[in-house]
């Protein structure tokens, strides 16, 4: 995060932004059907096309290893990778698993965070499409009972 | 890093003269023990995990600790013979502090261990040896005694202060209320640190208290200590799953987690801006946990660790990419101090000693101050303590990946006070031993059992259910990741058996379900089941203690004639079990 501004100051001022970015109309058609597709290969298929898919190292993916309440789990995707015009969170076991997508527009910075909601254990991935290709990563997260700890 | 000097501790360690009772080492000398050689040019002290045992207790070392896939015969995970294996000289003393082997036979030979006040006499010796040494405290100080719990951890924020512990982390520490833990953490005259703890999103927006409003850090990430001139950096890393492990409700603003990516950052920071001469990592993450991140974060000297109660006697060096990283765990109950002797060149650490010193009560004398501490903080509550609830004909104990002898004792006072077929009891690994023949106390009973959740539950819940239970907490155990584990051992079970594949997948390792008349256990049936430690939501129940109290007064003597582990399956020969 940008150190000339604090965390507490940050997230007061998210919630000014979220009003905006939560406004119904703002939810393209394509990004909808995604959201309804029941399978991660379809999900990208709706988002992404044609576009061909490769593993990177260029994606930092912040999420829990186990999380501490799969109801709202923080995530944080962010790239240095040139010209990202969307970031998408796909969630392979959640019953509709995309989780979230961001449409980066010029002058964004390709860091986008928010909350997910995940049923149970699952790979998580992350994807950032460019004009010519997507970027992905992926990690598991854990959805456990408590208890038992040492 | 001087490899060398640390293959030679143990031989050092090692007790000169020949023991035929600690007795006749007179003087309480210790026969060389506790008299360690010059080495390096500043001493750090490592306790963890003492649960809040002011008193000196027994503690039996596990005779299962099951290491999979890549863990496997390493260490933390040898017990018994096996891990002396490890050791370049063993006698009898050092074999009995480090293992489970003739734990009867020579605990009597040898009598109790810790204690703060027999700790704090330790201490004092090592800091004279060296003209000073930095105490660190990893945590899992403040909870495990009824002191612990009456005072909500005040008696041992205390013993601390006078301990003069320096820097601190923490994992049960935060069962109490929040607001409690902030009380306890301001009383507490060292530092309390925590890279991994920030507020929540929302508590920062409800305006609650942190450390830092630009990171949102709760504690402070990290401490600079000058010792003999050189800076040390201490770096504090919480229990990771402590709102998974132990219930959210108690700290509802608090967001842990590993926070790897932040680790680094910060050693670097600290690297960059402090220019200290060592970065050590006061950790509660558990051994295998540190393990791995020492594997993948460079820049760290040390990692002091604990949570899993490890008594691992020779550290582990961690090649990573900027270097090499000590890792240590320093067992539990203040059975030991590890001692970290670190020499120093223009590079910063060159070289270092560790030790992992049994405290032996009967070889240190008392410290009069704390001493007297303990008897004043503990005497209001001693009627209670003190009462005789039953005997014992078998040697009682927990620790170990499946059910202790007391854990048995507990599932028995489940299933018959509490009138169910099936009883669950948490694996934890905090508790202490009762030889045969001794009184069970109240105080005994207390050691298994004391925390701010102990509601006991009675509820009926569908076969499947069961095994799903059973199964969730066997991955967070048994899983090869070690960033995916929490590091307690197996739920204990009354009233039926099963058999368990740890190398295999989530889902696939317990199987076999039968009630102690050998029926198969029905997915689809419903089964009677009663346990405690709920981290969901508050249970109805009586407190577990006053269940198990109960039990004993009814039986007056106690003798476990079985314990009801499961059936292993898949596994060849481990040097995790015995």
């Amino acid at each position: 995060m940008n150190t000339n501004f604090s965390r507490r100051w940050f997230v007061k001022s998210l919630a000014a932004v979220a009003v905006i970015v939560s406004f119904p109309g703002v939810v393209f058609a394509r990004a909808k059907g995604a959201f309804n597709a029941g399978k991660t290969n379809d999900v990208v298929d709706v988002l992404f096309g044609d576009l061909p898919i490769e593993e990177s190292t260029e994606i930092t993916f912040k999420l829990p290893d186990i999380a501490e309440n799969g109801a709202v789990v923080p995530a944080t995707v962010a790239t240095e990778i040139e010209g990202v015009t969307q970031i998408a969170i796909v969630i392979d076991e959640n019953p509709n698993p995309l989780s979230a997508v961001f449409d980066i527009g010029e002058m964004s910075l390709a860091d986008v965070s928010t909350r997910i909601k995940i049923g149970k254990s699952s790979v998580a991935r992350a994807y950032v499409k460019t004009s010519d290709k997507v970027f992905m990563t992926s990690r598991e997260v854990k959805v456990t009972i408590g208890g038992c700890g040492g | 890093m001087n490899r060398r000097e640390f293959l030679e501790l143990i031989a050092k360690a090692g007790v000169t003269a020949s023991l035929s009772g600690c007795h006749a080492l007179g003087n309480k000398n210790a026969g060389g023990l506790y008299e360690l050689s010059k080495f390096g040019q500043a001493r750090v002290l490592h306790i963890t995990d003492t649960h809040a045992q002011l008193m000196p207790v027994y503690f039996r070392e596990p005779s299962v600790n099951l290491g999979l896939g890549s863990a496997k015969g390493k260490m933390p995970h040898r017990v018994g013979k096996n891990l002396l294996s490890e050791l370049r000289e063993v006698n009898p003393m050092l074999s009995h502090a480090y293992t489970y082997l003739d734990f009867t036979e020579a605990a009597q030979r040898f009598g109790k261990v810790g204690g703060f006040s027999h700790l704090a006499t330790l201490i004092e010796r090592l800091r004279g040896e060296t003209g000073g040494a930095l105490l660190l405290d990893g945590g899992d100080t403040w909870q495990g005694s009824g002191t612990a719990l009456w005072t909500r951890g005040k008696d041992m924020v205390g013993a601390c202060n006078l301990l003069g512990v320096d820097v601190m982390t923490g994992h049960w520490e935060f069962t109490y209320d929040a607001a409690e833990v902030i009380e306890n953490t301001a009383d507490f005259k060292g530092e309390f640190v925590a890279q991994n703890i920030r507020a929540t999103e929302d508590a920062m927006f409800e305006g609650v208290d942190v450390f830092d409003d630009d990171t949102g850090h709760v504690f402070k990430p990290y401490v600079i200590k000058e010792q003999n001139g050189y800076r040390i950096a201490v770096i504090g890393q919480a229990f990771p799953y402590t709102p998974i492990a132990n219930p959210s409700r108690f700290i509802p603003d608090w967001t842990f987690g590993i926070q790897e990516e932040d680790l680094a950052q910060l050693v670097e920071d600290i690297r960059v801006r402090e220019k200290p001469h060592a970065v050590i990592l006061l950790s509660h993450n558990g051994m295998d946990v540190d393990l791995k991140l020492a594997s993948r974060v460079s820049g760290i000297d040390a990692i002091l660790g604990g949570h899993t109660h490890d008594g691992v006697p020779v550290p582990v060096v961690v090649d990573n990419g900027g270097g090499k990283t000590i890792v240590t765990n320093a067992g539990s109950n203040g059975k030991f101090v590890g001692v970290l002797d670190l020499e120093f060149g223009r590079t910063g650490v060159v070289g270092f000693r560790y030790r992992l010193l049994p405290v032996f009560s009967n070889l240190l004398d008392e410290h009069v101050e704390m001493a007297k501490y303990i008897s004043e903080v503990r005497a209001p509550y001693l009627p209670a303590l003190n009462e005789k609830l039953a005997t014992t004909e078998s040697l009682l104990y927990r620790r170990g990946n499946f059910n202790g002898t007391f854990d048995q004792v507990i599932c028995d006072a489940l299933l018959e006070q509490l009138d169910s077929q099936i009883a669950l009891s948490p694996g934890f690994r905090w508790g202490t031993t009762v030889l045969p023949g001794d009184t069970i106390t109240m105080e005994r009973v207390l050691d298994q059992t004391c925390m701010t959740y102990p509601e006991t539950y009675v509820r009926e819940m569908e076969g499947h259910e069961l095994k799903m239970i059973l199964e969730s907490v066997a991955d967070n155990i048994f899983t090869p990741d070690p960033y995916y584990q929490q590091g307690g051992d197996m739920v204990r079970t009354g009233g039926m058996s099963y058999s368990c594949a740890p190398r295999n997948g989530f889902g696939e390792r317990i199987g076999d379900l039968r009630l102690r008349d050998g029926s198969l256990v029905d997915a689809s049936k419903r089964y009677k089941i009663a346990g405690w430690a709920t981290v969901g939501s508050k249970s109805a129940g009586p407190a577990v203690w006053d269940v198990v109290a109960d039990h004993l007064r009814d039986k007056k003597e106690v003798s476990v004639d079985r314990v009801e582990t499961p059936v292993l399956k898949g596994l060849t020969s481990n040097p995790g079990l015995a």
